[in-house]
């Protein structure tokens, strides 16, 4: 019998099962930020263990309140840049550098196919994009995972997805993560790994995968994942090539080597559902839970008086792209986002942002009339900037659509960037007028 | 082993995620205390008055898939700053699940309908969970609805991380 990919990365990173369901691995990758990491240095400095496993295998970053804001988030801001300066923790970023964890890690090429990492953060899902096993914990797990390289998991099951079909225009991998969601239920998936397969799957950029797998957790999934192929060698290809750390000549080398880590023909998965894409439309949550998903066009009429485009969900240029393919054909016209809202955009990451300024898309951006926020996790969670007032409503392109998340009493609607777009101009929910710029 | 138990809590709502058991908002604190006036602030769920409610209970049940959301530990150490070191529900979210157990903190599975029967014999009445580890019994007990067990039923981390009190020391002695 074959394996699935995350059978495959547990068996080759298992350290040992001290308990019968109990899989303790060896870590390639510790992810850190500044929210979740803080508390457990203080706890491993008063405990005199104030060490790492290996300062090259961590990575860190201050992104969810950057710039800090009050004294407290600077506070957490200041614990982690002195800790990745005290060990030698080269790869950090800080304003300047910096972006939202699960948009800058991969952009940096710390992701590769087979890879065991865990972070401070549940949406560390994103990763699996690129075929590795990356799951969110909590403090404890951060901890023992800094100071020791290592992290416990139930034998995983594995969950497979099959999306068929292609996408028609105007439905985008936001659309599918949201359909998969609701099909899924929010604990739909828990103690799986999501495997995300299929035609529609090896048709999307590295960006709209890591879009799908970053909504894996929605619905309870410890990691999303999709099977490294050349669009993954190709994203890598400057880390992984010549120019690179030169591991590979050849894009074909890399292939087939990072062929290793996909799902056996043979594989036993514990579950399996298919979604045909081909029928599927732009789609919005409703009320406060992300698996309440409907079709844009049966929504009715939603006023919104905020527009988010950002996130480790869909702050990436792609993302950008597709909502600034909406906005510019009506910018050239002279017109604006609707006057009874505010709109804003934060790119992803520094890189994405500077992208964005060569391409025109800032410009189109703020001359629809949107405020450009520096690369951060902003409004999503409500810890810093775009926080609703009470009975507002926000049109967003984030994951999470809880109650009060992004300030209490506020309501928040899920959508893809190009959706996101389409309402701003509109002052309500809308889909994108199909055909783009004329 | 120490007896664990307390006054219990009923929240009768699936999916009650991590932004409801303490805000983002709070992620700033810098200690566990701090976090204790805010758990459960934006939780609304039939019949629960935070301000009557929360004080003096030392377990939850609740239904299905308690603590999505977020890898937040502020959740369990929001519980814990309150007192409470015990969620009984129908299912957890992973992360919330083994955060609980990392914290030497007891999230336990019983049946849909067992906790519907609990919420039908005992929620809004004084009930108390006593857990025994020896024998692996839940017991629920009040005044009007007497005492109703059900069979607990963990894994070797599981136990494990209840004896040792959590998974920092045990990792830290061990790898």
């Amino acid at each position: 019998m074959g394996k699935t990919l995350a059978e495959k990365i547990f068996a080759s990173h298992l350290v040992e099962m001290p308990f019968d369901d109990t899989w303790v691995l060896k870590l390639d990758r510790v992810f850190c930020h500044e929210i979740t990491t803080p508390i457990a240095i203080a706890d491993l400095q008063e405990r005199g263990m104030d060490r790492v496993f290996d300062p090259k295998k961590i990575k860190a970053v201050i992104d969810h309140v950057s710039p800090a804001k009050d004294s407290k988030t600077a506070e957490q801001g200041k614990a982690l840049r002195l800790w990745a300066r005290r060990h030698g923790i080269a790869d950090f970023f800080d304003i300047g550098s910096n972006g939202v964890c699960h948009a800058l890690f991969p952009e940096k090429g710390f992701v590769r196919p087979g890879c065991a990492l865990v972070m401070g953060d549940s949406h560390t899902c994103t990763h699996g994009a690129f075929g590795a096993f990356a799951a969110g914990v909590g403090t404890t797990d951060l901890e023992i995972a800094i100071l020791k390289g290592v992290c416990a998991f139930k034998k995983p099951k594995t969950l497979k997805i099959e999306l068929t079909g292609s996408l028609p225009a105007g439905v985008y991998a936001k659309d599918v993560a949201l359909a998969v969601t609701s099909a899924l239920g929010m604990g739909g998936g828990t103690d799986y790994v999501l495997e995300y397969s299929g035609p529609v799957v090896d048709s999307l950029s590295m960006e709209g995968r890591m879009t799908l797998c970053n909504m894996a957790v929605e619905a309870g999934g410890t990691s999303g994942v999709c099977m490294p192929d050349a669009t993954t060698v190709e994203y890598l290809w400057p880390f992984i090539g010549p120019g690179g750390e030169a591991l590979f000549f050849t894009r074909d080398e890399a292939l087939t080597e990072y062929s290793q880590w996909t799902s056996d023909k043979d594989a036993e998965y514990d579950s399996v559902i298919t979604i045909d894409c081909s029928s599927l439309e732009p789609l919005v949550t409703y009320g406060y839970s992300p698996d309440k998903v409907q079709p844009v066009r049966t929504l009715g009429e939603v006023k919104v008086d905020q527009v988010y485009i950002g996130s480790c969900t869909n702050g990436r240029i792609e993302d950008l792209r597709a909502a600034a393919a909406v906005l510019k054909p009506e910018v050239r016209k002279g017109r604006k986002v609707h006057s009874d809202l505010r709109a804003i955009l934060a790119p992803a990451t520094t890189e994405v942002y500077t992208k964005a300024l060569e391409e025109g898309i800032i410009d189109t951006f703020i001359k629809a009339g949107f405020c450009v926020s520096t690369p951060t996790c902003g409004a999503c969670l409500g810890m810093s900037n775009g926080v609703l007032a009470s009975g507002e409503v926000c049109a967003s392109t984030t994951n999470r659509n809880f109650s009060g998340r992004m300030g209490k009493g506020g309501m928040i609607h899920l959508m893809s960037p190009a959706t996101a777009a389409a309402t701003a101009l509109e002052g309500r929910i809308c889909a994108a007028r199909l055909g783009g710029e004329s | 082993m120490k007896q664990l138990g307390g006054k219990v809590l009923f929240l009768d709502k699936d999916d009650i995620n991590t932004d409801e058991i303490i805000p983002a908002k709070y992620l700033n604190e810098d200690s566990k205390k701090a976090l204790a006036p805010f758990c459960l602030e934006d939780l609304v769920a039939p019949g629960f008055d935070r301000a009557r409610d929360l004080p003096g209970k030392g377990a939850i049940v609740s239904r299905a898939n308690f603590g999505c959301g977020s890898s937040r530990e502020h959740a369990p150490w929001a519980l814990e700053a309150n007192g409470i070191r015990i969620v009984i529900a129908e299912s957890f979210a992973r992360i919330f699940r083994r955060n609980m157990y990392n914290c030497g903190m007891l999230a336990a599975e019983l049946p849909f309908d067992f906790i519907a029967e609990l919420f039908r014999r005992f929620s809004g009445q004084v009930t108390e969970l006593r857990v025994d580890l020896d024998s692996m019994v839940l017991r629920f007990e009040s005044k009007e609805s007497g005492a109703l067990e059900a069979p607990l039923s963990l894994g070797g981390f599981e136990l494990a991380m209840l004896r040792s009190g959590g998974w920092l020391d045990f990792a830290a002695a061990r790898y």
